[in-house]
């Protein structure tokens, strides 16, 4: 089967391209990119290939979110790996990677390879399973690593449950980076984050909701980023909220450190001020920051300093959100809104169209070491194309995710995903 | 003047002349309970809900006295008898209730927010006495009618809030009725009890209680819960009590005709020294409880659509 892209604009960051052309995928690879290949293909063999005219749209390298939270196994009530795919490639997903903190959790091989026999069952996005640092995630005795990266794991992380001993997290880092395995740290230290539910500031005081300091977040920052210095390997900062979180990581980098970071679309959409309804849809860990964070977490996407947006894709059940605040669970379902909210930020200049899709599509396959993220031929043919210009509102009700957790539900987006083609297949057709 | 709000969630919504108007209402049902027979019966028929998920003797009390006082059939659920403790929901114990035709329901709760969710998911009215350390409205609205009756007036008082600032709704819902009302509000407390950013509510703040009294016309001492000091946000009580209990010395700061006042219950000898809070020269710890009936009395009456 051979589909031929034709007339769109096709925005490829690793070659630098941004031009009107053609592309053809051919046996799941992609083939050809150039002008023109429509004319001989046409020509050619016109009856075995499937032309798709896209005058308007954004042909991109597939999207790639870096921190999804897929639920299975144990939690199928909140998503499941077929459904979580499916908000996926509807997003405008073709690959994922999904943190370890399912029931059980994903820190054996065996959970491994369960999570990619479903994922290969669903045939919708790619799955990269992330493995759990520690046994159970619960911060004392390091998992295999080697054996769960021969299973498939493509990275390491405690998240959620931060891994508060620094020297357990030295020796995971070592450990790791001889294997060339990225760790992704959730940085939160969980004896300044105590109990607290939302942004310590002005609205934490005056809703009387016990508030999480900026310095919980950015005191692990420090810790990473010094173990890094000290044994010279690398590490991968997840949801950053914060400006001093920015602020650490942009220094870091100045000095040539290898760490790199990302944010979600909330950190640059949402202030804590949204807390005052007590709406658990708002409810997310690290918590809605102030509009000086907001301002910051833009900065540091602008400069660089932030290489990745990945939503933290949280789905949670009615009965997880329809309780008192503080018994909510913290999340947002992300997969779906993700891109749209991420668009925003072209339409208000704090990036380019190529910075965007390098940030959602080409670092982080770089991170993660996976052969994606470029539209160069011989490539998967993992493709996303976006329709720039579409007005559309989001309904948590049409989501394929079980989660309808969205503080942003009937919020007017611009831009959204109308075709996503992984390895050459069409998986998500929103024309 | 007529009461439009279906709810009673926090001073933060109230305007000042709903506030007025409570007040004034309060003030005319005061005479109710000083009668032999303490009873009249404007909500004959009504029905009233105490649903309290957390310990409570002063409020519950006083919703219930002021309910009967004015006729209403008034039912008490706490959390050790209710259904909670099989699980169920606070969003399903509120709808079986509702759909048992109440006319108010009075709800305190340790999470803030609390009562803001049921409202906004039953029909009837909802009364906040209390949501952790978020507002408690009707203290606020009692301690305004005590202050009011002391003094002739609020606006232009220097009022001094004194104590964990942090943890306390009643703080915060004075703070707002206070300064709506044209009160100078000042706080003092360890730095460990003043939660951040609180000078954005227009108090002055201060940590050291002599500062905060200087010159204060009330004096409002809270309560200093005993389970903090796991929190490390005070070291002893020995020690918060050598600096920040109210007592005969440091009370000559304040005017002479201060009054003190304590939304109990008070620790004596820690934040108020025992001959203070029962001086009847200057405590008006027992006027505030005798208010409180009054005040819920007027709630109950205006939500109900008194004075229609």
């Amino acid at each position: 089967m051979k589909i031929l892209l034709t007339g769109a604009r096709i925005i490829d960051p690793v070659q630098n391209m941004d031009a009107n052309m053609d592309i053809l995928l051919e046996n799941g690879k992609i083939a050809k990119i150039g002008v023109d290949i429509s004319k001989s293909a046409k020509s050619k063999d016109s009856e075995k290939i499937k032309i798709i005219e896209l005058a308007g749209m954004i042909v991109v390298p597939g999207l790639i979110d870096m921190h999804t939270h897929l639920r299975e196994p144990g939690l199928e009530y909140k998503e499941t790996i077929a459904s979580g795919t499916a908000a996926a490639v509807a997003g405008g997903f073709t690959s994922i990677a999904c943190m370890p903190n399912t029931s059980p959790i994903n820190d054996n091989r065996s959970i491994t390879e369960f999570i990619r026999r479903k994922a290969v069952e669903a045939a919708l996005a790619n799955v990269y399973p992330i493995g759990a640092i520690s046994n159970g995630s619960a911060g004392s005795q390091l998992t295999e690593f080697w054996d769960m990266k021969e299973a498939g794991i493509i990275a390491i992380s405690d998240d959620g449950k931060p891994v508060m001993d620094a020297a357990l997290m030295r020796r995971a880092m070592e450990y790791a980076y001889s294997l060339r395995l990225p760790v992704i740290s959730h940085c939160e230290d969980t004896n300044l984050s105590g109990n607290g539910l939302i942004n310590e500031g002005y609205y934490s005081t005056i809703l009387g909701l016990r508030g999480i300091p900026g310095i919980a977040e950015e005191a692990m920052i420090a810790r990473e980023i010094l173990i890094a210095e000290f044994t010279n390997t690398c590490v991968h900062i997840a949801h950053v909220s914060t400006a001093g979180s920015v602020r650490l990581i942009r220094d870091a980098k100045k000095r040539g450190l290898k760490v790199t970071a990302e944010t979600a679309p909330h950190y640059f959409t949402l202030t804590d001020e949204a807390l005052q309804s007590y709406d658990t849809n708002f409810k997310v860990n690290p918590p809605l920051r102030s509009e000086e964070d907001v301002e910051a977490i833009k900065e540091g996407l602008s400069d660089g300093t932030l290489d990745v947006i990945a939503c933290d894709h949280a789905p949670h059940g009615r009965t997880d959100k329809e309780v008192e605040f503080e018994y909510a669970a913290n999340g947002i379902s992300g997969l779906e809104t993700s891109l749209a909210l991420s668009i925003s930020l072209v339409q208000n200049k704090v990036l380019g169209w190529s910075e965007l899709i390098s940030k959602m599509s080409t670092n982080p396959a770089r991170i993660l070491n996976l052969p994606k993220g470029t539209l160069e031929a011989g490539a998967e043919a993992d493709i996303t194309v976006i329709d720039p210009q579409l007005k559309w509102i989001v309904d948590v009700q049409v989501f394929r995710s079980r989660g309808k957790n969205s503080p942003f539900h009937g919020r007017p987006l611009q831009g959204k995903a109308i075709l996503t083609i992984v390895g050459g297949e069409i998986k998500y057709d929103g024309r | 003047m007529k009461f439009e709000k279906k709810d009673i969630l926090g001073i933060k919504d109230l305007t000042v002349d709903e506030i007025n108007l409570i007040l004034e209402t309060a003030e005319s049902f005061l005479e109710i309970s000083t009668r032999k027979i303490k009873k009249v019966p404007t909500l004959r028929g009504k029905t009233i809900i105490n649903l309290f998920y957390e310990a409570s003797t002063r409020t519950r009390t006083s919703f219930e006295i002021a309910a009967k006082r004015l006729s209403a059939d008034t039912i008490n659920i706490s959390s050790s008898t209710s259904s909670v403790v099989k699980g169920e929901t606070l969003i399903d114990t509120a709808r079986n209730l509702e759909a048992m035709n109440p006319d108010i329901i009075v709800i305190r709760h340790s999470a803030a927010g609390a009562p803001h969710l049921l409202a906004r998911l039953i029909k009837q009215s909802i009364i906040n006495a209390g949501d952790g350390a978020h507002e408690h409205p009707t203290q606020a609205l009692l301690d305004m009618m005590t202050i009011k009756e002391k003094k002739g007036k609020i606006s232009g008082l220097k009022v001094a809030i004194i104590g964990d600032i942090e943890h306390s709704r009643v703080a915060r819902s004075n703070i707002y009725g206070l300064s709506k009302m044209g009160a100078q509000i000042v706080l003092a407390g360890p730095a460990t009890m003043l939660p951040r950013n609180i000078e954005q509510m227009g108090v002055d703040v201060f940590t050291n209680l002599k500062d905060a009294i200087i010159d204060a016309d009330v004096v409002m001492m809270l309560r200093i819960q005993l389970e903090r000091q796991k929190q490390s946000i005070f070291p002893s009580l020995r020690e918060y009590s050598q600096h920040y209990c109210l007592n005969r010395n440091n009370i000559k700061l304040a005017k002479k005709d201060v009054i003190v006042m304590h939304p109990g219950p008070i620790n004596r000898g820690v934040e108020i020294s025992p001959d203070i809070a029962d001086d009847p020269s200057c405590s008006v710890i027992l006027d505030q409880v005798n208010k409180g009936v009054a005040v819920r009395m007027a709630l109950l009456y205006l939500l109900t659509g008194g004075g229609e």
